[in-house]
């Protein structure tokens, strides 16, 4: 044995002491020549993982920080390129011959980041200043951010209400019922300067022979709107605009008591009617329908932008049992410092929801 | 300026001692009830029932509405009261009407500040568990009801700041409202129960330049349309305040018998606030003072009493 190894080592070590520096070589060579392979062959796919890492941390409501961190401290500027080479829903080859940012990429990327600051900066706003903003928002953008408009109104308390047009005095140097009774020209306008001049009263008294016959106008206002709308409805307006929150519960069962069905099932077409409804006797159910739509595939801006609005301003108690239903969505659709934000108020409703 | 006489020094307990005293055994003192309250401001009355309250653990208010009766009481009961809770009593009464006093109310949503409004609307829901606005469109219908609901629930801008452009812009959009007749309610009542008042009056200066005339005059006053009325008043509460208020007086006091209410109304709730210019008013438009023609027109302590609110010695 001994005198095997031993000659075998001899061996190596004379062959090992003759051939290292053409091994050493060779080496050298097989890597370049692989490394070289390897460009070539993967101009599309460089580095993989890290491809699927960037795709991942910017797809989705918010952005993954973490992941972004990661990638980007690798200083190292070919790993970059190859990068850009395989995010081709970021970067677009240009016909100079380099990878350029996708413009609409870029817009994204800025309504991504912002969420975070807008979720800072809107929780940390005082809550009349907030609601100011968010109708001021909302009044300028038009038609389809009115539902905005309906759910700050409905969903405050009389003195929130107030407070938010108080503050819209200070920012604006106009009253709120003033700018939406100019800018608002449609049927609309009735419904939406009432709701946000409303100061409802809250004590739990109510009347039931009212509510009952107020359910029965309801009724027959929304089995006539084939002849003429309910928004235009005085009485319907009237009815959703004045009357307390507990008394329009009241009505709202009544209105089931006697036909069978809810006030929102024969309002499917008029969706700031429906709203309203909503926002003012089932809060729970709307706001379970703001995060739903928000949380899917093809959901809009204005969609995504609720989730922001919703957790900054109302109070976790309302968005109780939110949290067990989308948790699993908002894991799977929502990321970063953004993420936990959500996760982390909704949790705060869990436990004072419990409390 | 306030037309009521309050001494430098006042000592609640002492008032209210007096009023006790006032209110005890045979009969009532009303000249002492009416040379205490008729020389203390609100705050002052509200101090004068809490003192009451705890020494002898009865409501001030009720005793009196129990001693005192016909126009004295229900001058001395409005007067007592604080003046949020006054409006949204006289809101209360104006609206259970059979036949709603419109003017009652546009003169309250027009006349008061904006935060005063907000505190008769808070007063109203303490009082009566509804909203004011509630009842206003429960009583009402049509146009008088968007009208006064409008004016209500407004919240106006409080600024001083004055669009030219728009003045005068709505100054047209009101001029075509009035003369077509057809009247886009819409556009009136937007900007009657929206703008802030500096901006109303600017917008009524431009149509006053643009037309000649003033708005009050396109806007009929004897016409048998509600709604045409309610606007003219609405739009004379916003314009001019005092000037309204002198022809309510001269209104009531004219009239063959008194109109109490009308002249309760004006005389208590603007007695702390602009009585005086309003009195200058009337005795420029009249050539009498209204102290004389309200003593010639009225009696006995609802005379003594109104007297001292407008500041008469006793």
């Amino acid at each position: 044995m001994t005198k095997i190894t031993s000659k075998v080592y001899i061996n190596v070590g004379r062959f090992g002491v003759s051939m290292a520096p053409f091994l050493f070589i060779a080496l050298v060579i097989l890597r370049l020549f692989l490394s070289t392979l390897h460009n070539s062959k993967t101009k599309k796919m460089a580095h993989p993982a890290d491809v699927q890492l960037l795709n991942k941390a910017l797809s989705g409501i918010g952005v993954d920080e973490k992941s972004l961190i990661s990638i980007l401290t690798k200083t190292h500027h070919e790993h970059k390129r190859f990068i850009r080479k395989g995010c081709s829903q970021f970067f677009i080859e240009d016909e100079r011959q380099f990878e350029r940012w996708d413009d609409s990429a870029i817009k994204n990327l800025k309504v991504e980041f912002k969420r975070f600051k807008d979720a800072v900066m809107l929780s940390l706003m005082h809550p009349w200043e907030r609601d100011a903003r968010l109708l001021k928002k909302a009044l300028k953008k038009g038609p389809q951010l009115y539902g905005v408009i309906v759910e700050i109104a409905c969903t405050r308390s009389s003195d929130e209400l107030l407070g938010a047009r108080k503050a819209y005095h200070s920012l604006f140097e106009r009253s709120i019922e003033e700018d939406l009774a100019t800018h608002v020209k449609g049927t609309e306008r009735k419904l939406l300067v009432a709701l946000v001049s409303a100061y409802r009263y809250e004590g739990p008294k109510v009347k039931e022979d009212t509510a009952k016959s107020e359910a029965k106008e309801l009724l027959q206002a929304i089995n006539n709107r084939d002849k003429r709308k309910p928004i235009e409805d005085e009485e319907v307006i009237r009815i959703l605009t004045t009357r307390s929150k507990p008394h329009l519960r009241e009505v709202y069962q009544q209105y089931k008591k006697i036909s069978g069905k809810t006030i929102t099932e024969g309002l499917e077409a008029e969706i700031l009617l429906k709203e309203t409804i909503e926002c003012l006797c089932t809060p729970h159910t709307y706001f379970t329908k703001v995060f739903e739509t928000a949380l899917r595939e093809d959901a809009n801006e204005d969609d995504k932008k609720a989730l922001t609005r919703l957790v900054s301003t109302q109070e976790a108690g309302n968005l109780k049992g939110i949290s067990d239903k989308f948790a699993h969505k908002i894991e799977e659709r929502v990321k970063g410092a953004y993420k936990d934000v959500l996760l982390g108020v909704l949790a705060k409703g869990q436990m004072s929801g419990q409390a | 300026m306030a037309t009521i006489d309050v001494p430098n020094q006042v000592s609640f307990l002492e008032d209210a001692e007096a009023l006790r005293k006032a209110c005890q055994g045979w009969g009532t003192d009303e000249k002492a009830i009416i040379s205490v309250l008729g020389h203390r401001n609100a705050a002052q009355r509200k101090q004068i029932r809490l003192a009451y309250e705890e020494l002898y653990q009865e409501d001030l208010i009720k005793r009196l509405e129990s001693e005192l009766s016909g126009d004295f009481e229900r001058a001395v009961y409005r007067w007592i009261l604080d003046p949020a809770d006054r409006d949204a009593v006289l809101a209360n009464v104006a609206i259970r009407k059979s036949s709603p006093d419109h003017h009652v109310i546009i003169e309250i949503s027009c006349t008061r500040s904006p935060e005063e409004l907000l505190a008769v609307r808070r007063a109203y829901q303490a009082r009566y568990k509804h909203s004011l606005e509630e009842d206003v469109a429960a009583h009402t219908k049509g146009d008088i009801r968007k009208l006064l609901v409008a004016l209500v629930s407004a919240f106006r801008y409080d600024g001083e700041e004055i669009n030219t452009r728009l003045a005068n812009s709505e100054a047209e959009t009101l001029h075509d409202a009035i003369k077509d007749k057809a009247f886009n309610h819409e556009e009136v009542i937007r900007i009657l129960s929206t703008r802030s008042k500096m901006q109303l009056m600017a917008t009524f200066n431009r149509y006053r330049d643009n037309q000649s005339t003033s708005i009050t005059k396109n806007l009929p006053g004897a016409s048998g349309d509600e709604f045409l009325l309610a606007l003219r008043t609405a739009v004379r509460c916003l314009n001019d305040p005092k000037k309204y208020f002198e022809k309510v007086l001269r209104s009531s006091i004219k009239r063959t018998g008194t109109d109490e209410d009308a002249l309760t109304r004006v005389i208590v709730t603007r007695a702390e606030k602009d009585l005086k210019e309003i009195k200058n008013l009337y005795y420029k438009r009249n050539s009498v003072p209204l102290d004389q023609a309200v003593a010639k027109d009225t009696s006995g302590d609802y005379k003594a009493f109104l007297l001292t609110l407008m500041g008469k010695e006793d």
